[in-house]
Parts: structure tokens; C-alpha cells; sequence
């Protein structure tokens, strides 16, 4: 009787333990939709169950080791089989797991039904950023690490107070209370798209497009990184979901497609060199930074070296070719998709005339809209 | 696989073995020549051992160079280019050159001593398993070396990240793993045709010691499922070299075969590394239990279910990759289905365990730990079969922690327990007691400390794979840092255990533990270079 009381008491401890501990950001998140509500008890009901047939079997086990001591002079028993016992302890864990397979199954059908969304989202994974196109309202956008590089390095202190390694420049908005379905895809290698609140995981997959589906039901800022290895850059490529009211969703998407429409103006017009400059490195620190480096000092043998690369500065259109329609078979993308004709004009103008690169020519969007267009 | 009676080793296999190791009445040749060209068992079981020894510490440093970048925040050791190269060649020594060849080492120095058998079937092929290793690995190292790097992809190399996008040394790697397969192949084909073949008259298959059992089912899972990663390897090549497109969405290839493939090889290969494990803490048990082991026959049956459920649950590793909900289904329910015979053999441990007469030796501690620590990675493989729940777990330090519980002080303890055990049988001499136990406490606190917090870190939302990690996971990663560099230098007591036991220690007799029951204790200690050249007579009672 004491012994179990022991136990019990043992057990007790234990138990509220490890419920303090899940209860301090040591344990997965509820989340902010149904869904993420219901993996979340799925997943503390398996682990209660865990828990129980743990404290059953290690009590059991712990209990001989104490009490059948050779050094106490315990005398070996002699029974090795036992058809009965061999079959309850066959069927009981079996019960169980049909127990937990019925609501398993329920909630995985839930997130397998996309059908009827609100809103169509496509993602994309980039080595090392994420693409969101608002399917149908002509907003798209690039979203890339805003940690600065020299945080990393350990160049300057990390800044605590601005999320380390999960703020990036461009979030992505969705709106509360709608059905949003992801469309995911990715345009060189796996990678995974994970917002732990949200609890989506899913992999882009090149050639390949997964769906999964959201309906947030708090405003809010959920952040969540890249699952899945996807190279050098893999822990720098966060994404951060701001989460907002309908209308206000709608005023900025509205907002978006004016600026998209401005910039399309741009296109047209003659830009000078300091205009091209200035948002070259914009670009150029948002997008080819992470392989090319701050300084153009690149990272051989994958990544060349754009400072002093004679010969991308002799031949003009090699380089325009290059940073338009990508290296097949190398770490190289096509950014004729990703960026706009703007964004290419300015970072190419940017590499021709950076870090002592003296060609001293621009490269006008126009050029780029007409070379898109062909 | 029914009971039969084995036919009688005829006298002509007895020559064939004999003729394979170099004569009795020759003197072998010395010094390297000796151990270049041996077909002996035992001394082909050492040189597997020193090898997956020597190669557990490599893959170890790989590991310690991991930690030491993720013990505080920011970079401040290596570069994210390095750091994926250490987390791949860690995991790949680990699994190809520190694990499996230690199970094979035990095997080759076991199976024949537990069956009464001469030798190995295939003494010469035995010969050439083994020398394959070296040769796999030293190239597989050497790629560190070289242009661009070593591989930096993970273990798993999943496509098309380790093709169009691999560093030149991938194909060393492809070739090292070619070599490294064959290895395993041949030493596969090599126990089975002993297990088969070679038990001493009267000993039926369900009177073998669960080692040589859990060892058979094995090299059968061996020999399916090396092809499997011949082939995926193989397409892999022909992407990289030859212009094909098995695996390139641009050319009409599917990133997502590759996945199905190496996993239908890889799921197995999990089992291929846990199975022997189970093998060896079924002997130790009823040894320090004084007490015969409970169910026998139902270990066995267990050990088969989980082999055949292995070819069924390869996708549960790929939930979130986009499968149909029909696939999810399936591979959850049946993932949950391994629970059900998995539990069948920890209820047997301690129900053996029940009212037996128990002791404390090294081996017996190394098994203890083995059946809680690796039931609580089972737990954890429980929570992530739940598919739905997977779409959290997945690809974070959750799954980190959950296969380093089942490799760690599962696998590799049973591994130290099985060297604990056998070590008075190789060399004459009990290992230094006081020397083991602290090797074990310190390693059962190290290993602790490492892996457990990882359940946290990943639950809270920290990715498996990253150099550097948002502020919030700083704590967890600290203690998993410390944890490890003191699981890491407690590996040496272990070293020094084995060596100072091979010099001298107390005198173990031929029956070193007084319960222990199977054929090899019924030879002297250390057990002479050719044991059992008449086959002994075996009594049933040993089961
Ligand atoms: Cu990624």
C-alpha cells in the first residue's frame, strides 16, 4: 500500500511536471485556426496515452529491478510463457491505436478538403526566398530574410528585440475569417512551407504543385521558417504572415495593385544612372546577396565573383541573358519571373558599375520589357 | 520460415571452411599480410569492430563540430556551406560505417560461436565484405577534400538538391555508397548461407539464440533493400552525368520518385539497425535475470511482423511532401500497426525482468537503458505516425530527437552492451567494472541531456537542418550542446575499457556469466582462433 502510494505520488509529480513544462512555449502551438486547434489535441492525446502506458510499463520494470535485487538473495521464478497474457498484451495496444486512428483520420480529411476557397494563394520557394502571387488580382511580391547579414556573422550584436532570423521584408497578408488556398510549387529545389500557428507544412516541390488551405480566426503576426533543406541559405529563408481584417486586406490589396501599376509606368520611361543605382542595391541586397555577397566577392565554384568579372562586364547581353533566363544546371535562377522589368534593368546596371566595376553603362527596363515580351 | 530439422553439416562444408582460413598446421602470415588476407571469423568480427569503432568517432567529431556552431546563436565557427557538410557526413558515417558494420562485426564474431559452426559459410567472401568498407569510406572522406566540398545535402540526399544542384563530389559519394552496398549485400548473403547452413546437429531454427534470428531477418531486409538504393543511386548518376531526367522536373523527371525510392530502401534500413539490437538485449536479460526469456517464440514472430511492416510504412516519412489522402491514410494506419509488436518485445524484457534474480554488470546496465530509452523513442515514433500531427513534427528537431533515442542509447547501446557482454569471451578478460559504470552513467546523462531538450526545441518550432536559429530555441540548443560534448568525451572511458581489457583484467573462464546460456559460453575464454571444427552436440534445454 505505501509503495503504491509512492507511486502515485511519483506519478502525480511527473505528470504536473511535465504539464508546467508544456505550458511555457516548450510545446506546439494551438494556432489560430480549427485545424491547428485540432492537430494540436491530437497530438496532446497521443501524448497523455504515451505518457500512461510509459508510467505503466517503467513502473512495472523499475518495481523488479528494486524489488527482485540478486544482491537481496531474490530467487530466480521459472515461468517463460504465457499464451493469455502474450494475447491481452497484443490486443490492448491495437485497441488503443484504433482509438486514435478514428479522430486521426477525421482531422486529416478535413485538411485535405480545399474545395471552395475565398482567396487562391501561389507559393513558391526560391533559393532562398519565398514568391506569393495573389491569384487573379495581379499583386505579387518577393519575400526575403530582413535579419541583417552582419547580425549573422556576429559583425554587429543581434538585435533582440527584432526577431532574429523570422523578419522579412515583405510578409505575407492574408485576410481573417476567409478561406485562403495555397498553391505550392518552388522553382529549383524542395522546400517546405511551415507556419507552426497556421499548422501548414507543406513541400514546394519544382514541377509539382501541393495545395493546403487556411482559415485564420485571430489578426495577428504568425511567423514560421523553411522545413525542409534546401542548400546554403536554408535557415535564412523565414516567412512571416500578417494576418488582418477583411477590409482592411482589401485596402491594401487595392493599394498593391496601384503601386504594381506604377512601377508597369516606369517601364516606359528613360532612367538615369544614380535612379538605377539606388534600386539596384535594393535588389541586389534583397535577392542575390546571399549567394553573390555584399560585396560581389561571390563564393567559388558555385557562386562566381560578379566584382571584377571581366567577362561578364565585356559582354553586355551574356549578362542580361544570365540574370534574365538563369544558369540551366547550375545554382542560377531565371529572374524573368520574379523580379519586373525595373527590378532587372537596376540590379544588372548595379553589378556593372559596383564595388569597382567601371563599364559605365545602364541597362534600361525598357530594354528588359522588350526582351520579356520576344 | 517453418521449424525443420537443418540438414547435418556434411563433412565436406567442415573442409571448405577449414581450407578458407588458412590452415591449422601453416603459420599465418604476420603482421598486416595477417590481417589483409584473414578468412577467420573472429578476426574479420575485430576488424569490423575497430573499423565501426574507429568510424564512430569520425562521425562523432562531425557531430561535436554540429554542436559547437548550434551552442549559442549567430555563426561563430563554421560557414552554413560547412555546417551542411558536417550534418551529412555525420549522418552517413554514422548509419553506413559506424552502425551497421559494428552489427556485422558482432555478427561475424557471434553466429558461428552461437550456432556451433567452424566458420562463416563464405569465409573468403567474408574477407572481401569487409576490406570493401575501408575503401567505401576513406573515399567517402576524402570528398571533404575536394572542390566544392563534401556532400552537403543531408543523409537522405533528396533530388534535386544532391543532383542538378550537388557539389561536384557527389558521384564519389554515389560511388562510396555503391561500394559501401556491396559490402553489405555480400556480408548479408554471407549469414544467411551460415545461419542456414551451419547450426549444429539438432539445433532447429526455433532453438536459435534471438541474436542469430534478429541477425537472418536482417540480412534478408539487407538484400531487398540494397538494390533499391543501388538503383535510386544509380538514376542519380545518370542525372548528373548522362542527361537523364529521373528526377528533373525540367526534363519531365519527379523529384517525389526519389523520395519514394530511398525511403522504400530506408525504412528498413531503420529496422536494419535496431533489429540485431534487439538480438543482443535478448540475450543479456535473462542472463543478468537468472531467468529464461519470456516468450520466445513470440520475439521471433514479433521480430518477422516488424520486418514485413517495414516495406509498408516507407511514405510516413514523406506526409507533407503533397500525397494523396488515400497514401496518407494508409501509411499512418499501418506506421501505427509497428506499435503493436514493438510493444510485444518491451513487455517481454520486463516480464522477463518480473521475478528474476537481477543483477547490475555493465552489459546488464547498457540493456536497461536500452529498454526504457529506446521505448521512449518509440513513443515519440508513435506521436509521429499520427499523420496529422506529422504535419507539425515534421522536419523539425522532434524528429531529430525521436531517431537519435532509437539509434543512440538504442542501437549504439545495444551495441556497448553486446561489447560488454562478449568482451570476457574475445579476450580472456572481464572488462574494469568501476571503468564501465562510469562510461554508463555518463553516457546515459549525456545522451539525455542532448536529445531530450530537442523534443522541445522542435515542438516549439525550431527546424532540423540549420546553422543558426531564431533567439527563443537558445536555451534548448545550450544544454543539447553540452549534453553532447559530454556524451562525445565520455566515449573515450569506452576506449579505454576495450583496450585495457584486451591487455589484462581479471580472468574470465569459459561460462563468464554465470546464467548466460548459449553455445559460445560451452568454449574457453578467450575463445581460440577455430572453435567447433567438430560440431557440437546441442541440447535443447538452452532455450
Ligand atoms: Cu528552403
Amino acid at each position: 500500500m505505501r509503495t503504491l502510494l509512492v507511486w502515485l505520488a511519483g506519478g502525480g509529480l511527473f505528470a504536473g511536471s511535465l504539464q508546467t513544462a508544456l505550458a511555457n512555449g516548450w510545446n506546439m502551438p494551438v494556432g489560430v485556426t480549427e485545424l491547428s486547434g485540432d492537430i494540436y489535441s491530437l497530438h496532446m492525446i497521443i501524448f497523455w496515452i504515451c505518457v500512461a502506458i510509459g508510467v505503466v510499463v517503467f513502473g512495472v520494470m523499475f518495481y523488479s529491478l528494486f524489488r527482485y535485487r540478486h544482491s537481496k538473495g531474490a530467487k530466480a521464478a521459472n515461468f517463460h510463457e504465457h499464451t493469455l497474457v502474450e494475447v491481452v498484451w497484443t490486443a490492448i495496444p491495437l485497441l488503443i491505436l484504433i482509438g486514435m486512428a478514428v479522430p486521426a483520420t477525421a482531422t486529416l480529411k478535413k485538411m485535405y478538403d480545399a474545395s471552395d476557397a475565398d482567396l487562391d494563394v501561389m507559393v513558391t520557394g526560391q533559393q532562398w526566398r519565398w514568391r506569393y502571387e495573389y491569384l487573379g488580382e495581379d499583386v505579387a511580391m518577393t519575400s526575403n530574410l530582413a535579419t541583417p547579414r552582419t547580425q549573422i556573422r556576429g559583425e554587429e550584436p543581434i538585435d533582440e528585440s527584432a526577431n532574429y532570423l523570422l523578419e522579412v521584408d515583405e510578409p505575407l497578408v492574408l485576410p481573417v475569417g476567409q478561406k485562403v488556398r495555397f498553391l505550392f510549387t518552388s522553382d529549383d529545389v524542395i522546400h517546405s512551407w511551415w507556419v507552426p500557428d497556421l499548422a501548414i507544412k507543406q513541400d514546394t516541390v519544382p514541377g509539382f504543385i501541393n495545395e493546403n488551405w487556411v482559415r485564420i480566426e485571430e489578426p495577428g503576426i504568425y511567423r514560421g521558417q523553411c522545413a525542409e533543406l534546401c542548400g546554403v541559405d536554408h535557415a535564412f529563408m523565414p516567412i512571416v504572415v500578417h494576418a488582418m481584417e477583411e477590409e482592411e486586406f482589401e485596402t491594401w490589396l487595392a493599394d498593391r495593385r496601384e503601386a504594381a501599376e506604377q512601377e508597369a509606368m516606369g517601364i516606359d520611361r528613360e532612367w538615369e544612372m544614380d535612379e538605377l543605382m539606388t534600386r539596384g542595391e535594393e535588389v541586389y541586397n534583397a535577392v542575390c546577396v546571399s549567394c553573390h555577397q555584399q560585396d560581389g566577392s561571390g563564393n567559388e565554384p558555385a557562386f562566381p565573383a560578379l566584382a571584377g568579372n571581366q567577362e561578364m562586364l565585356d559582354d553586355r547581353d551574356w549578362h542580361i541573358d544570365t540574370v534574365v533566363n538563369g544558369v540551366s544546371g547550375a545554382a542560377m535562377p531565371a529572374f524573368s519571373n520574379t523580379l519586373n522589368p525595373v527590378e532587372i534593368a537596376a540590379v544588372i546596371t548595379y553589378e556593372r558599375n559596383a564595388w569597382g566595376n567601371d563599364s559605365g553603362d545602364t541597362v534600361q527596363p525598357s530594354e528588359i520589357a522588350e526582351l520579356l515580351s520576344d | 520460415m517453418a521449424p525443420k530439422v537443418p540438414p547435418q553439416p556434411t563433412l565436406e562444408q567442415s573442409t571448405t571452411a577449414a581450407a578458407g582460413h588458412g590452415h591449422a598446421h601453416e603459420a599465418p602470415p604476420k603482421g598486416l599480410m595477417r590481417w589483409l588476407l584473414t578468412t577467420n571469423h573472429k578476426e574479420i568480427g575485430t576488424l569490423y569492430l575497430i573499423f565501426s569503432l574507429t568510424m564512430f568517432f569520425v562521425g562523432g567529431i562531425f557531430a561535436m563540430v554540429v554542436r559547437a556552431e548550434l551552442f549559442q546563436p549567430g555563426l561563430q565557427l563554421v560557414q552554413p556551406e560547412f555546417f551542411n557538410q558536417m550534418t551529412t557526413m555525420h549522418g552517413l558515417i554514422m548509419v553506413f560505417a559506424a552502425v551497421m558494420p559494428a552489427f556485422t562485426g558482432l555478427a561475424n564474431w557471434m553466429i558461428p560461436l552461437q550456432i556451433g559452426a567452424p566458420d562463416m559459410a563464405l569465409p573468403r567472401l567474408n574477407n572481401f565484405s569487409f576490406w570493401l568498407l575501408p575503401v567505401a569510406f576513406t573515399l567517402l572522406l576524402s570528398t571533404l577534400f575536394m572542390p566544392g566540398g563534401a556532400p552537403n545535402f543531408g543523409w537522405t540526399f533528396y533530388a534535386p538538391l544532391s543532383t542538378t544542384y550537388g557539389p561536384p563530389s557527389t558521384t564519389f559519394f554515389i560511388l562510396s555508397l555503391h561500394i559501401a552496398g556491396i559490402s553489405s549485400i555480400l556480408g548479408a548473403i554471407n549469414i544467411i548461407a551460415t545461419i542456414l547452413n551451419m547450426r549444429a546437429p539438432g539445433m532447429r531454427m526455433m532453438d536459435m539464440p534471438l541474436f542469430v534470428w534478429t541477425w537472418l531477418i536482417t540480412a534478408f531486409l539487407l538484400i531487398a533493400v540494397m538494390p533499391v538504393l543501388a538503383g535510386v543511386i544509380t538514376m542519380m548518376l545518370m542525372d548528373i552525368n548522362f542527361g537523364t531526367s529521373f528526377f528533373d522536373a525540367a526534363g519531365g523527371g519527379d523529384p517525389v520518385l526519389f523520395q519514394h525510392l530511398f525511403w522504400f530502401f530506408g525504412h528498413p534500413e531503420v529496422y536494419i539497425m535496431i533489429l540485431p539490437a534487439f538480438g543482443i538485449v535478448s540475450a543479456i536479460i535473462p542472463t543478468f535475470a537468472r531467468k529464461r526469456l519470456f516468450g520466445y517464440a513470440s520475439m521471433v514472430y514479433a521480430t518477422a511482423a516488424i520486418a514485413i511492416l517495414s516495406f509498408l510504412v516507407w511514405a510516413h516519412h514523406m506526409f507533407v511532401v503533397g500525397l494523396p489522402l488515400v497514401a496518407e491514410l494508409f501509411f499512418m494506419y499501418c506506421t501505427m500497426l509497428i506499435a503493436v509488436p514493438t510493444g510485444v518485445k518491451v513487455f517481454n524484457w520486463i516480464t522477463t525482468l518480473f521475478r528474476g534474480s537481477i543483477s547490475f554488470e555493465p552489459p546488464m546496465l547498457f540493456a536497461l537503458a536500452f529498454v526504457v530509452l529506446f521505448t521512449i523513442g518509440g513513443f515519440s515514433g508513435l506521436m509521429l505516425a499520427i499523420a496529422p500531427a506529422d504535419f507539425q513534427y515534421h522536419d523539425t528537431y522532434f524528429v531529430v530527437a525521436h531517431f537519435h533515442y532509437v539509434l543512440v542509447p538504442g542501437a549504439v547501446f545495444a551495441i556497448m552492451a553486446g561489447v560488454y557482454y562478449w568482451l570476457p569471451k574475445w579476450t580472456g578478460h572481464y572488462p574494469n567494472e568501476r571503468l564501465a559504470q562510469w562510461h554508463f552513467w555518463l553516457s546515459v546523462i549525456g545522451v539525455n541531456l542532448t536529445f531530450f531538450p530537442m523534443h522541445f526545441s522542435g515542438l516549439a518550432g525550431m527546424p532540423r537542418r540549420i546553422p543558426d536559429y531564431a533567439l527563443q530555441f537558445a536555451d534548448f540548443n545550450l544544454v543539447a550542446s553540452l549534453g553532447a560534448f559530454m556524451f562525445g568525451a565520455s566515449q573515450l572511458l569506452f576506449v579505454a575499457v576495450v583496450v585495457l581489457c584486451v591487455r589484462g583484467g581479471r580472468k574470465a573462464p569459459g561460462r563468464a556469466w554465470e546464467h548466460a546460456e548459449d553455445l559460445e559460453w560451452s568454449v574457453p575464454s578467450p575463445a581460440p582462433l577455430h572453435t567447433f571444427d567438430t560440431p557440437p552436440k546441442f541440447e535443447r534445454s538452452s532455450h
